[in-house]
């Protein structure tokens, strides 16, 4: 899991100012939420990690901080996708 | 990709081929080449109407782009592709770089092989042949149906977006600071009747940006501005380069107990600057002060993942879904701080509660 939240971590440090970013600082808490960051973000962890982000998948809960996202990849991966 | 049997859209770029279709002659061959004066009236009259100009041209670079600046054409032309790249990937790339659909693209040029090429790779983008260059201007691909103060500046807001971007990439740091850098002033207001052209040219041109996809024309936006059960918002945003002129709006049924936020769709030129997000807010707010619920629907297009995605972040719950369509509903209880890199101007107001901006 260190090389997820690597990856997460590195693209986080792309778009905040603030790069010392708790592993449970909220990251919409500054007023930084954009369209376009937001999809960047779900294509970063599609194409990453190989899954699908589903519209349900599409909540605040998995999205709001570097550990949220880290478990959200976590429990995606343990499901096996259907191919 | 979901666009049956709708007709042609109006096209946002013409991508022009140099050698013979621009100019007679062969730049590489001959220096003294002689622009072709149908071509250079089609570029200035649909550059009138708010419709860009680009290049795919297999060409020196600096050679022709000089040739351009010395026939005082340069600056009609956005981030043109003078290469030896295939031409398909270079109307590709102008696509991504003005950051409109390819089909919305048409591709002029009059050597059949590079038409079809370019076909064969984008289906989607209308393929003209040089020969036609005169009658451009009478087709209805090349004919908005408003001509707006907008689409009138929108070369010069496109050139002072290709300065945007070049700065970006120059930027070293994170995205946040570089969007602090730009000073970015966000207007909204109620849709006055001067808006109303520029607004009903939005809900057709916006794709992308776009939460349901409805299109209204200028009698029913009318009818919304001056209904007292509906409220027309746009937004206009400014920074540093200068303005992106009217880029949002949104439209607003307001019922008894529950307001329905039936369109809200920005430019797609504005897609990473963070104000739909202040759109949004500032509806919340109305909302709250006026004591109703706010819901809010959504047509899934195949195009508009983003505006979904837009909703969730913005905490909005899904109560309702059949198929394409979902109804949300915002949780007025926590309204977000705008982006703090954006300065707020609203100048609605709902009864006698002004929401509290600066």
């Amino acid at each position: 899991m260190t090389d997820v939240k690597a990856k997460i971590t590195e693209f986080l440090a792309g778009h905040f100012k603030n790069h010392d970013l708790a592993d449970d600082e909220d990251i919409f808490a500054s007023g930084y939420v954009n369209s376009l960051f937001v999809m960047q973000l779900v294509l970063m962890i599609e194409r990453e990690f190989a899954i699908t982000v589903e519209d349900e998948d599409l909540d605040f809960a998995n999205f709001r901080s570097v550990n949220a996202l880290v478990d959200f990849v976590s429990r995606k991966r343990a499901v096996p996708v259907a191919s | 990709m979901g666009s049956q049997d709708r007709p042609r859209k109006t096209v946002k770029c013409l991508v022009w081929d140099l050698d013979n279709t621009l100019w007679r002659g062969i730049l590489l061959e001959d220096d003294d080449v002689r622009l072709i004066p149908e071509a250079v009236a089609a570029i200035k009259e649909l550059d009138a109407r708010g419709i860009l100009h680009s290049i795919a041209s297999r060409n020196d670079h600096d050679l022709a782009m000089a040739k351009l600046r010395e026939f005082g054409l340069d600056e009609y032309f956005l981030y043109p592709k003078i290469n030896w790249n295939a031409k398909s990937a270079s109307v590709k790339e102008i696509a991504g770089d003005l950051n409109i659909g390819v089909d919305t693209l048409a591709f002029i040029d009059d050597q059949p092989f590079e038409r079809e090429e370019v076909a064969f790779a984008l289906p989607d983008v209308l393929c003209l042949d040089a020969a036609e260059v005169s009658s451009l201007a009478g087709r209805a691909e090349f004919t908005p149906r408003y001509v707006t103060e907008d689409s009138r500046r929108r070369r010069v807001m496109y050139r002072a977006d290709m300065e945007r971007n070049a700065a970006e990439t120059e930027f070293g740091g994170p995205q946040e600071a570089f969007l602090e850098s730009l000073r970015m002033r966000f207007g909204i207001k109620e849709a006055t009747e001067d808006d109303l052209q520029r607004a009903e040219e939005l809900t057709v041109r916006t794709n992308q940006l776009n939460t349901t996809g409805y299109t209204y024309s200028y009698a029913e936006l009318d009818a919304f501005r001056v209904s007292d059960r509906h409220l027309l918002l746009t937004s206009t945003l400014e920074d540093r380069y200068g303005p992106y002129g009217t880029i949002g709006l949104a439209l607003v049924e307001k019922g008894e107990t529950a307001w329905v936020l039936k369109l809200l769709l920005m430019s797609c030129r504005v897609m990473s600057r963070g104000v739909g997000t202040i759109m949004i807010n500032h509806i919340k707010r109305l909302a709250r002060d006026a004591g109703v619920r706010l819901l809010a629907e959504f047509v899934q297009t195949g195009r508009n993942r983003m505006m979904y995605a837009s909703y969730k972040f913005n905490r909005f719950t899904e109560i309702d879904r059949r198929d394409d369509f979902v109804m949300f509903e915002a949780d007025l209880a926590e309204i977000p701080a705008d982006p703090p890199y954006v300065e707020v101007t609203a100048s609605t107001t709902e009864n006698s509660s002004k929401s509290s901006l600066s």
